[in-house]
């Protein structure tokens, strides 16, 4: 069995080589993207927030944290290596860290299913929450995913049950939360780690209910309509913000790591000082507000 | 992407006008319309066709025991997304409602809860801010006055046009359930066909009880993307009722002529003795 899952993995390798899928034409064909696009268009953002070696929670984890442990597993079914979970310390305060997240070169994002988790990954990230509660940790989530995985196991396991039971316990979850889209916020798949006390966007990433590209062949029938459907589903940080779907919007530079840590930091500081009831009552309002719509007074009558 | 699905059902049969009878598109027995209409367009082998919201409603509640609540609620284009207002046109005049749910409350055998039904013929029961918005209403009424919840799911999933705002309603949907259950209330779900994307990774699968119809698609990602991302033909039954049961997350199948007794039993069991 074990040396059947070997074969499989070096196959894979072989091929993945063959193909020449190593990390350096994987940020080819990011620039690539990136010239063919207007810059600052919001097909523009979606290349960029799709660049291989993007920042992600793992290096905030190196960079940031000490002592990190990692803690696998779901107690259900297994462990899903498209998200990280762990504790470690923060400074002085320790904090429960999930990162779901591509993978950098071929070999990771293989291992991590290219970003997509499967309905273990969400039990695992909502066990360790649970965690973090029972010993009053606050949470950091990373977000980095085209979507949760649409497949048959995935399917199979309850996805849709596993994603709506994340966000029906996160919102009264009984320590702060925070959550950082860093790259690709794709939908339910990246909602299932993202209802939390604060949500932020790093500058080129994007948050949708649907990929650009999914939502041009619905509605368009041709998939590439891509960079009009990303400009009307108005997915950037700067339109997200003006929503009030994310509270900042963290600047990428030389010292994102560092600017970030602090302002997660300060945060979580500030998240701690709150009454647990108060900080629930603000996460529910939070949500609670999202969205526009109209009350007529005069009763409606539809032919 | 789950057009298909509703489409299907809209296939006239292929028989002279002068005979009125319903073939089943699964099973092939023929039904007399009015028996099909009686039935609650339900075929004996299980296989239905969408019911709208005012029916289904009318097939489980009380006679005249239905009081609708937040009825003027009304979709904006918040996006302004091409076509959108127009879509919205046509689905009004499709469905003669003015939005993919409705709520309320009622009573079942004497019973009294709140109730939500989507419809598909509205915007294939797509979740936009409005159906988020009445959902998460109804829920905060009945955690104020004590009462459970019934929610008919049917659903595309959420809706396009709304893009991120749609997205959201999950997130507030699933804390106006939370704050309900934690108040040992009962909220019990029926998952018709179809019910997908969003609406199964919120507030589907979040009651206490999760009934399904008999032969009905419950999905997170629709067959058809499944098929385009692992480009492999799924198996037959793959995301039916039966396959879910199987599974283990749905409770029971039901059909819809033994639902209201069904539900009855249910509330009865839940009722706290008023002291």
């Amino acid at each position: 069995m074990a040396n059947d899952i070997k074969n499989k993995h070096n196959k894979t390798k072989q091929s993945a080589k063959k193909s020449k899928l190593k990390m350096q034409p994987y940020q080819d064909l990011a620039k690539t993207k990136l010239a063919k696009t207007d810059p600052g268009s919001a097909i523009d953002m979606v290349a960029k927030a799709r660049i291989a070696d993007r920042m992600c929670g793992s290096d905030f984890i190196r960079y940031a944290l000490t002592d990190f442990v990692e803690l696998h597993g779901d107690r259900a079914y297994g462990d899903d290596n498209a998200i990280t979970c762990g504790i470690g310390f923060l400074d002085d305060l320790a904090v429960t860290v999930i990162t779901l997240e591509k993978g950098k070169t071929t070999n990771e994002r293989i291992k991590r299913n290219f970003g997509s988790a499967h309905p273990e990954g969400y039990r695992k990230a909502l066990r360790l929450m649970k965690q973090a509660e029972k010993f009053e940790r606050p949470v950091i989530c990373f977000v980095d995913t085209s979507g949760a995985y649409c497949g048959i196991g995935a399917e199979e396991r309850g996805q849709g049950h596993a994603i709506a039971r994340n966000l029906m316990e996160m919102m009264t979850l009984n320590t702060p939360i925070l959550s950082v889209l860093t790259g690709e916020g794709g939908s339910g798949g990246a909602l299932g780690l993202a209802v939390a006390d604060e949500v932020w966007m790093m500058q080129n990433s994007i948050y949708s209910v649907i990929s650009p590209e999914g939502c041009a062949s619905i509605l368009y029938k041709d998939e590439k309509k891509s960079p009009e459907a990303a400009e009307a589903l108005k997915l950037t940080s700067k339109n997200l913000l003006s929503f009030g779907i994310v509270e900042q919007i963290i600047p990428e530079n030389d010292k994102t790591l560092s600017n970030l840590k602090t302002k997660i930091l300060e945060k979580l500081h500030s998240l701690l000082q709150l009454d647990p009831a108060e900080l629930i009552k603000r996460r529910y309002d939070r949500f609670r507000k999202i969205g526009k719509y109209e009350e007529k007074k005069e009763i409606l009558i539809v032919n | 992407m789950l057009k298909h699905i509703f489409k299907k059902p809209n296939i006239e049969p292929e028989v002279p006008v002068s005979i009125e009878y319903h073939k089943c598109i699964d099973c092939g027995t023929k039904v007399d319309l009015r028996k099909f209409e009686d039935d609650l367009k339900e075929c004996v082998c299980g296989k239905s066709l969408p019911l709208s919201a005012r029916k289904r409603i009318d097939s489980i509640a009380d006679k005249s025991s239905f009081v609708e609540l937040h009825k003027n609620l009304c979709t904006v284009d918040i996006l302004e997304f091409k076509d959108y207002k127009t879509k919205l046109e046509t689905a009004k005049k499709a469905s003669g409602e003015l939005e993919a749910v409705i709520v309320g409350h009622c009573s079942i055998n004497g019973l009294l809860c709140c109730i939500f039904v989507m419809d598909t013929h509205f915007f294939m029961g797509s979740m936009g801010v409005v159906v988020g918005e009445k959902i998460t209403r109804i829920f905060e009424y009945a955690t104020i006055n004590n009462l459970p919840v019934i929610g008919f799911c049917a659903s595309g999933g959420a809706r396009m046009q709304e893009g991120i705002f749609s997205l959201m309603q999950m997130a507030k949907t699933s804390g106006a359930i939370k704050r309900h259950s934690d108040k040992g209330l009962l909220y019990i779900s029926d998952l018709t066909n179809p019910t997908t994307g969003g609406v199964t990774a919120s507030f589907a699968m979040e009651s206490d009880i999760i009934i399904a119809e008999p032969k009905s698609l419950i999905a997170f990602a629709g067959p058809r993307v499944i098929e385009q991302t692992i480009k492999q033909k799924l198996p037959f039954g793959f995301q039916i009722s039966d396959f879910v049961l199987n599974k283990g997350f749905i409770d029971l199948i039901v059909k819809r002529k033994e639902l209201k007794p069904e539900l009855a039993k249910l509330l009865r069991m839940h009722c706290k003795s008023e002291k």
